[in-house]
C-alpha cells in the first residue's frame, strides 16, 4: 500500500512539469493574460482572454494601468498648466488635445482668437492628425506581420513632426496654444516647406495603399474581421474613424464646425462594411483629406496678429461649458466647470479611446487569436487616452 | 465662427468590396514598393556620427542667464510640476550715487532645475519678467544616474550660451 | 570512400553552416533594412557592420541559460540540438558540385534530403511542449501543423522533378537538366522554365517550412511573443537563431538544385565545373534566398486557418495538377 502511494507520489513529483502543462491543456478553457506587457497592446492594457485552442471565448479588459489622475491635476493647476497637462492624454497627436480645452476656457471669457490663430490651429493639428494616422498604418502592418509599411510611415510621419517642431517647439507635447492665440508665429519658409511635406504624404499614402491595401493577404486579415454594427457601435459610444467606418457620417468637424473647418472643403469618409479593413482605410482616406484641409489652410491663410486681446492673469469667470473637437481617435470633448479664478474647478474629459475601449469585451467574443490582434489593432486606441 | 453652410461632403470609400475577386495584380504592387525602397537612398541620419541640426526653436533644454534673475520666484511658482529649486539671500549693496541710499539686491545662491521631472511646456521661460531663462535647442544631456540630471546654475549658464542668436521677437532664421 | 575523407567533410560542413548562417543573416539584416529606408548594422567590424552577428552571437553566449521551473527539463534542453541536427543532416545531402564535392551520393538522396529537412519539426514541437509556456505552446503547435501542412506540396513540387528527371539522385537531376533541350534550344535549360508550377509551388511551400513571413505565426511576434522560442535565452537560442538562418539556406540550396541546375552552369566545360560549380550554386542560393527575404520583408502573416486553407486547397491541388501534367509531357516527348 504504501509502496504504491511512494510510488505515485515519486512518479508525480517528476512528472510535475508534465502534469501541469497536460491539466492546462485538459481544461476546455485556457485563461491566457494578454498583457500588461504585450507586444501589441501599445502600452499597459491588460486582456484577460479565455481561448479554446486558437478561439477567443471571453475579454475582459483591463484598464487603469496608466491612470495618472489628469481630471484631478487640472483642478490644481491654471489654466496655462493644463494645457501643459493635457498634451500627455493622447500622447500621438498632443496639439489636438489643446485644441478643446484652449476653445472652452476661450468660450467661457468670450474671447475669439484672431482669424490667423484659427488657421494657424487648424493647420497644426491637421499636421498632428497626419502622424498620428501614419503612425496608425504602420503600426497596424505591425500587428499584422508586415514590418516594412511601420518604416515607410514613420519615415514621413518624421517630416510632419518635423514641421510641427520648427512651428512649435515640441515634436509630441507642443503646448503652444494660450487662451486667445498662440505662442508664435509661424517661422518663415513654413508654407512652402509645409507643401512640399504634404506632397510626401499623399504619396506615401499611395505607396501604404499599394502595400497593404492592395494585398491579397491583408484582405483576407481584415475583410470581414471584428464587424462593428452600426446600431452597437452608437449605444457603446464607439466614434471617430471607428463610427464612420461602419456607415454613421458623424464629424465633428463638419457637424460643429470649431476652428476653421466651415471655411474648407473637404470630405467625410464613410464605409458600410464596419469591419478592420473598412476602419483602417477609412484612416487612409482621412489622411489624404487631411492634406487636402491644409493645403486650403496655406492657401487662405490671412495675416494678422497672433494673441487677441486677453488680461495678463488669465481669470476664467464663472460658468460650465462643453466642447467638442474630433480628434484623430475619435470625438474628444471637455467639460469644463468654473467658479471664477486661475484655476478651473472642474474638468471632466471625454476622451475617444475610453468608448472605443469599450465595445472590446462585446466585439471580441468568438473571435481567432490573430484576429484579436487586428481588431486591436484597427479600433486605434493611445493607453494615455484610455486611462487618463 | 459664424455658423456657414458646411460645404463638406460625405464619401463612402470603394476600395476593395468583400466578394471582389482576389488581386494577385496586389501582391507584385507590395514587392514593387519594396524593391523601390531597396534601390532609393536610405533615409536615416548616423546619430553619432552626423548630427541632425536641431530646430531653432526645438525645446531641447533650458538655459539660466544668472545676471538677470531677480530670484522673484515666478518661474518656480508657475511650474506644472515645481521641478525647479530657487533660493537666494539680500545683500547690501553700495549706493549707485554718492550720497544716495543703500540698496538691498537679491543674490541667487541656488538654482536647479531637475530635468528628470521637468516636462519641457516652457511656461517658465515664458513667465520670466527679466528674461532670465531661455530654451536652447540642445539635447545630448543624458545621464547615467538620475539625480545627474539636477543641472545647478554654472550648468544652466552654460546652457545659456548655446542658445540661438536671436531670442524670440516674433521671427525666427529659417529654422533648418 | 575513406573514412578520413567522410570525416573531413563533415568537418567542412560543420564550418558551412554557421558560415552560411552569418552570411545570410547579414544578407537579411541588411536587406530588410534597406527595404525600410534604412541602413541596417553599420558600427560593428568597422566595414558597414559586418561584425554585427558576431557581436550578437557573443552576446547570447554570456547570457544565462534559463530553464523555466516548471518546463520539462531534457526536452527541453534537447529540442535546439534536434532542429539543428536536422539542418546538419540537410547540408550534408546537399551536392556543391561534381561528385567528389558532395559528401553521400545515394540513390535516394533526394528522399533522405527532404526526410531531414522536416526533423526540425519535431524538435519544434518539443520546444513549444516543453516550455510550460502558454505562448510558447501555441507557438509549437502552430509549427507543427505549419510544417505537416506544407511538407505536402514541398514534396509533390520535388516530384515533378524527379519524374521529369526519372532519378532520385541529385546529381542525376543536375545532369538531366544540363542535358534537357526544350523544344530542342540550343543551351540546355534548367528545369526552372518546365516546371514554372513547380517552383512557385516549391518558393512558396519552403517559406513556410522555414516560417517566414507571410507563413511566421509560429512566431507571430504581436500575438505569441516569440512563439515556441520565447523562453529560450543564451546560446539555445543562438541555436535556433543558426537553424532559422542556416536552414533558409539548405531549402535555397534544394531549390537551386531541383530547379535552377544546382551547381551546373551552361557552355561551361566538365573539367571547370570543379571550381566554377560551387560559385555558381552559392550565386544560385543568393537568388533564391532574396526571393525569400523579399518576401519575408513586404507580406503581412495570414492567419492560422487561411494557412491551411491555402496549403490543402491551393497549394496541394495544384502540385498534383502540375505533377499530372509533367506525366503527360513526359509521355508525349
Amino acid at each position: 500500500m504504501t509502496s504504491v502511494q511512494s510510488h505515485l507520489s515519486a512518479s508525480f513529483a517528476a512528472h510535475l512539469a508534465d502534469a501541469q502543462v497536460a491539466v492546462e491543456i485538459e481544461t476546455p478553457e485556457m485563461t491566457l493574460n494578454i498583457g500588461p506587457q504585450h507586444p501589441s497592446t501599445h502600452g499597459v492594457f491588460r486582456l484577460i482572454a479565455k481561448v479554446d485552442g486558437e478561439r477567443v471565448t471571453e475579454v475582459e479588459p483591463v484598464l487603469g494601468y496608466m491612470h495618472r489622475g489628469y481630471e484631478k491635476l487640472c483642478e490644481v493647476r491654471t489654466y496655462a498648466q493644463v494645457t501643459a497637462l493635457v498634451n500627455r492624454l493622447d500622447w500621438l497627436s498632443g496639439y489636438c488635445n489643446e485644441i478643446p480645452f484652449i476653445l472652452s476656457a476661450e468660450k467661457l471669457m468670450g474671447i475669439e482668437a484672431p482669424p490667423r490663430v484659427q488657421y494657424i490651429r487648424t493647420i497644426l493639428s491637421e499636421l498632428a492628425r497626419q502622424a498620428t494616422f501614419l503612425v496608425f498604418l504602420g503600426s497596424f502592418g505591425i500587428e499584422l506581420g508586415a514590418l516594412t509599411p511601420f518604416f515607410h510611415t514613420m519615415r514621413d510621419r518624421e517630416k510632419v513632426l518635423d514641421l510641427l517642431e520648427s512651428v512649435t517647439g515640441g515634436r509630441f507635447h507642443p503646448n503652444f496654444n494660450r487662451v486667445g492665440g498662440i505662442l508664435d508665429d509661424l517661422p518663415p519658409g513654413f508654407v512652402e516647406e509645409c507643401a512640399a511635406v504634404m506632397d510626401d504624404v499623399d504619396k506615401m499614402c499611395d505607396q501604404v495603399d499599394a502595400l497593404l491595401f492592395g494585398n491579397d493577404i491583408f484582405r483576407e486579415r481584415t475583410l470581414g474581421v471584428g464587424v462593428i454594427p452600426l446600431d452597437k457601435g452608437l449605444e457603446y459610444g464607439v466614434s471617430g474613424a471607428n463610427i464612420r467606418a461602419s456607415g454613421c457620417a458623424a464629424d465633428v468637424r463638419r457637424d460643429e464646425p470649431y476652428l476653421v473647418y466651415d471655411e474648407v472643403d473637404f470630405d467625410v469618409v464613410t464605409d458600410t462594411r464596419g469591419d478592420a479593413f473598412a476602419r483602417a482605410y477609412c484612416r487612409l482616406q482621412e489622411t489624404r483629406e487631411s492634406t487636402r484641409i491644409v493645403r486650403q489652410c496655406l492657401k487662405a491663410l490671412p495675416s494678422g496678429p497672433i494673441m487677441a486681446k486677453v488680461p495678463k492673469v488669465i481669470q476664467v469667470p464663472p460658468g460650465e461649458v462643453y466642447v467638442r473637437a474630433e480628434n484623430p481617435l475619435g470625438e474628444m470633448g471637455y467639460y469644463l466647470v468654473s467658479r471664477g479664478g486661475r484655476i478651473p474647478y472642474r474638468v471632466k474629459v471625454r476622451t475617444a479611446s475610453f468608448n472605443n475601449v469599450s465595445v472590446l469585451p462585446w466585439l471580441l467574443e468568438g473571435v481567432f487569436m490573430p484576429d484579436l490582434i487586428a481588431i486591436l489593432g484597427s479600433l486605434y486606441f493611445i493607453l494615455g487616452d484610455v486611462d487618463r | 465662427m459664424a455658423a456657414a453652410e458646411p460645404k463638406t461632403v460625405e464619401k463612402t470609400t470603394t476600395r476593395g468590396g468583400p466578394k471582389k475577386p482576389s488581386q494577385i495584380k496586389g501582391l507584385f504592387e507590395g514587392l514593387w514598393v519594396t524593391l523601390r525602397a531597396l534601390t532609393s537612398r536610405s533615409q536615416v541620419v548616423q546619430y553619432p556620427h552626423v548630427k541632425e541640426e536641431p530646430h531653432q526653436r526645438a525645446r531641447g533644454v533650458i538655459g539660466l542667464l544668472e545676471e538677470n534673475c531677480t530670484v522673484c520666484m515666478l518661474c518656480a511658482r508657475e511650474c506644472p510640476d515645481w521641478c525647479i529649486y530657487i533660493e537666494g539671500h539680500k545683500e547690501r549693496r553700495e549706493p549707485r550715487r554718492e550720497g544716495g541710499k543703500p540698496r538691498t539686491v537679491q543674490v541667487l545662491d541656488r538654482f536647479d532645475i531637475d530635468f528628470a521631472l521637468c516636462m519641457y511646456c516652457g511656461i517658465c521661460v515664458e513667465v520670466c519678467p527679466f528674461d532670465a531663462l531661455h530654451w536652447s535647442p540642445e539635447y545630448e544631456y543624458s545621464e547615467l544616474e538620475i539625480r545627474d540630471l539636477i543641472h545647478d546654475k554654472d550648468r544652466l549658464g552654460y546652457w545659456d550660451t548655446t542658445k540661438p542668436p536671436a531670442p524670440r521677437l516674433g521671427y525666427y532664421k529659417a529654422a533648418k | 570512400m575513406n573514412w578520413w575523407a567522410f570525416v573531413l567533410r563533415l568537418l567542412v560542413i560543420a564550418a558551412l553552416i554557421p558560415a552560411a548562417a552569418y552570411v545570410l543573416g547579414y544578407t537579411f539584416l541588411k536587406v530588410l533594412a534597406h527595404m525600410q529606408y534604412r541602413l541596417g548594422p553599420m558600427e560593428a567590424g568597422r566595414f558597414h557592420g559586418v561584425g554585427q552577428l558576431l557581436a550578437d552571437g557573443l552576446k547570447f553566449l554570456q547570457k544565462e541559460d534559463l530553464v523555466p521551473d516548471k518546463a520539462d527539463r531534457p526536452v527541453f534542453l534537447f529540442a535546439p540540438a534536434v532542429v539543428l541536427v536536422g539542418v546538419v543532416l540537410v547540408f550534408m545531402t546537399i551536392p556543391f558540385g561534381p561528385p567528389p564535392l558532395n559528401i553521400v551520393n545515394l540513390d535516394s538522396q533526394l528522399f533522405v534530403m527532404l526526410a531531414a529537412s522536416s526533423l526540425g519539426t519535431i524538435g519544434v514541437l518539443m520546444a513549444g511542449w516543453s516550455s510550460a509556456n502558454k505562448y510558447s505552446m501555441m507557438g509549437g503547435f502552430r509549427a507543427a501543423g505549419q510544417l505537416l501542412a506544407y511538407e505536402l506540396p514541398l514534396i509533390l513540387a520535388a516530384v515533378g522533378v524527379v519524374m521529369q528527371a526519372g532519378t532520385l539522385n541529385l546529381d542525376g537531376i543536375v545532369e538531366a537538366q544540363s542535358q534537357f533541350h526544350l523544344f530542342g534550344t540550343a543551351i540546355p535549360i534548367p528545369y526552372v522554365i518546365p516546371q514554372i508550377i513547380g517552383f512557385v509551388v516549391f518558393v512558396i511551400a519552403s517559406q513556410a517550412e522555414l516560417s517566414q513571413a507571410p507563413f511566421d505565426m509560429p512566431f507571430a511576434e504581436s500575438e505569441l511573443v516569440a512563439g515556441f522560442t520565447t523562453e529560450y535565452s543564451g546560446f539555445r537560442y543562438l541555436f535556433f537563431f543558426l537553424a532559422e538562418f542556416a536552414s533558409n539556406f539548405a531549402f535555397a540550396a534544394i531549390g537551386a538544385t531541383l530547379f535552377l541546375g544546382g551547381y551546373w552552369v551552361p557552355l561551361v566545360p566538365e573539367k571547370a565545373l570543379w571550381i566554377v560549380g560551387p560559385i555558381a550554386l552559392a550565386v544560385k542560393i543568393g537568388v533564391l534566398v532574396f526571393i525569400f527575404f523579399w518576401m519575408r520583408s513586404t507580406y503581412p502573416r495570414l492567419r492560422e486557418d487561411q494557412l491551411q486553407r491555402f496549403a490543402w486547397k491551393w497549394l496541394i491541388p495544384i502540385a498534383l495538377v502540375n505533377i499530372g501534367l509533367t506525366g503527360v509531357l513526359k509521355v508525349v516527348a
